[in-house]
């Protein structure tokens, strides 16, 4: 990390862009500006009123993560569906593959929670994980 | 007629961790009546995450946070659960009451209890409260319907879409219909700011380039057999539109989040004395209403925004309701009323027991957001606590830890007030 002159040096010579974020570290929701250069590489930030404001701006600069909740079809069970999660954060820009290749799937009932329904969602790496629990269809009884 | 010991009114988290509780505390007949076909309540459908952080430490989805408790309440010998069960009716009694109720199975079912504990929740305020002018055609609903149907039932109501309510639940839906497929023109908000957490804000809405458009309203509803296009309008001071500020916005789905309101006919017909601002029952601090033996806790008592704080307060609730069954309640309480002072817009319990023995925690909900403000304790002009509150909202619980020894050495028909205290200058110390 570059300290004050530094930076200060470094935005006469280069050009810099400014990004202003809404900080999600806490209820305060602090407004932040991120000073990056052209390799958006962070060059400062101003308006965090604690030290994860700073933290949480250079990680959503430089490598943006989300953990995202989606649901997954279910083939022979008592629900229709079964609701599902990413078992870690997943990159920003592929959140929408992420969900896409959850719904070109479906699970085989009975699914437990913790299951792991789709490994390596959309190439991340990151697996789909059962959050609630489908039975298998009970045949109707005929009376 | 069955003959138990404690009903519990509801399925979902406040009626589990009620009739857990109780059974922890020595109630041995103990029936849950649930109207749907699952436990869990509305967590069944909100399978996002964001429930648990407080409670168990982690950050759970809501099917997760509700399965900690169904295989509790499964495998309790002493906890029958009846599914498909309506409860319709509670008729108080001097010592045992009764409530009936309807199932599939059984039909009409008649109850004999010692006591009941009313876990209902509550329901999205609809549109007809709304008053909006226009047509009314199909592609209304509540925010939290559309969330069934997408979580639950796997189709999207709509393609294009305009939510008014920009709460956390409006907030989640957005992010959810958005990724399902469809598109969210615009979340509209009444007031001037969110009542949404800013992590949602930030991550169902600007991650979106989803707008958000404060002090603004739906004014015009327009399309026949289905809704083609809306109409909003910015709002003034007094929430009346300003003209001039309209535009109208194609979409086939406009979604309503505009809050919730307990489920409390039941109570009401019992004749149960309520509260007008929570629009829940009046209760103490072990959560008993004004009928000796008839708790109530969760959101039928008043809206909670996280599901934890709904866990601990229905564990209060089960605790007391064991021991009115087991008569070691206190026979002879002395009640003080709590109420809300300046900014401070309700108080729950709406009164506390001088002589209970617990430490004790008053919840309560602001009007207003505040900054650097603090919330005092008074009774009379003596101050018995006052802390520091960064930010305050009305989207968020509060509450102060009271210590039984201060409770007792108040007099005999003392009130507790609780009171936001702005501060003035920026040097001033409390
Ligand atoms: C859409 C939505 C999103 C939310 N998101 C979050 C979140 O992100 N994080 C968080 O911590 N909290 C969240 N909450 C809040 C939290 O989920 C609720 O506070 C909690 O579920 C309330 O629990 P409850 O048991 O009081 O009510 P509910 O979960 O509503 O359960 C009430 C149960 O009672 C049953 N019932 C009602 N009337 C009868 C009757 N007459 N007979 C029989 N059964 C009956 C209902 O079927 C239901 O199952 C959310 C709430 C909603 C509505």
């Amino acid at each position: 990390m570059s300290g004050r002159a530094d930076t200060f040096w470094q935005q006469r010579r280069i050009s810099t862009t400014t990004r202003e974020l809404t900080c999600v570290a806490c209820p305060m929701g602090c407004g932040l500006r991120v000073e990056l250069d052209e390799n958006n590489r962070v060059l400062s930030v101003a308006g965090n009123a604690c030290k994860r404001g700073d933290a949480y701006a250079r990680a959503e600069c430089t490598k943006p993560l989300r953990s995202f909740t989606s649901t997954m079809r279910v083939e022979g069970g008592e629900a229709p569906l079964v609701s599902v999660k990413s078992a870690e954060p997943v990159p920003k820009a592929k959140l929408f593959d992420c969900v896409k290749a959850g719904n070109a799937c479906a699970a085989k009932a009975p699914v437990a929670i913790g299951d792991v329904l789709l490994a390596n969602a959309a190439g991340t790496g990151v697996d789909l994980i059962a959050t609630n629990r489908v039975a298998k269809k009970r045949e109707a009884i005929a009376v | 007629m069955e003959a138990v010991d404690l009903v519990v009114i509801g399925g979902g988290p406040a009626g589990m961790a009620a009739a857990l509780e109780a059974e922890k505390n020595g109630v041995e007949r103990i029936l849950i009546l649930e109207r749907a076909k699952t436990l869990g309540g509305i967590l069944e459908q909100c399978i996002h995450t964001g429930f648990g952080l407080h409670y168990f430490g982690e950050e759970l989805s809501g099917p997760e946070y509700a399965d900690r408790f169904i295989v509790l309440v499964e495998q309790n010998p002493h906890i029958e659960v009846k599914l498909g069960a309506m409860a319709l009716e509670v008729i108080p009694g001097e010592n045992r009451h009764r409530v009936f109720a309807v199932n599939q199975a059984e039909g009409l079912l008649e109850l004999d209890c010692k006591a009941v504990i009313l876990a209902m929740g509550c329901r999205e305020r609809p549109r007809g409260a709304l008053n909006i002018p226009g047509t009314r055609p199909a592609g209304i609903l509540s925010a939290g319907t559309a969330q069934k149907y997408v979580n639950l039932e796997g189709y999207l109501p709509g393609r294009e879409v305009v939510i008014l309510g920009s709460g956390d639940i409006g907030l989640i839906t957005a992010r959810r219909m958005t990724m399902e497929g469809a598109r969210v023109k615009l979340v509209c908000e009444l007031m001037p700011y969110s009542s949404g957490l800013t992590r949602n804000i930030v991550q169902c809405l600007e991650d979106f380039n989803i707008p958000l458009r404060l002090s603004c309203t739906v004014v015009g509803i327009h399309g026949r057999e289905r809704l083609e296009a809306v109409t909003v309008a910015n709002v003034d001071e007094n929430f009346r539109p300003i003209p001039g500020t309209e535009e109208t916005i194609p979409c086939d789905l406009l979604l309503f989040s505009v809050g919730l309101i307990p489920e409390n006919e039941l109570s009401r017909a019992a004749g149960i004395a309520m509260d007008h601002v929570t629009a829940g029952a009046v209760v103490d601090e072990l959560r008993q209403t004004g009928i000796p033996g008839i708790f109530a806790c969760g959101n039928v008592l008043h809206v909670h925004d996280m599901v934890d704080f709904v866990t601990l307060e229905s564990q209060l609730a089960g605790a007391g309701a064991a021991a009115y069954i087991r008569g070691t309640h206190d026979p002879a309480p002395e009640y003080l009323p709590t109420r809300g002072g300046n900014g401070v817009r309700y108080v729950v319990p709406q009164r506390v027991n001088r002589r209970q023995p617990q430490p004790l925690k008053l919840y309560f909900r602001v009007g207003e957001v505040y900054k650097n403000a603090s919330v005092r304790l008074r009774c009379g002009e003596t101050t018995l606590l006052q802390k520091k509150r960064p930010r305050l909202a009305p989207g968020e619980m509060e509450d102060l830890l009271l210590k039984p020894e201060q409770l007792a050495a108040l007099p005999e028909g003392a009130e507790l007030t609780i009171e936001v205290v702005e501060r003035e200058g920026k040097d001033q110390i409390f």
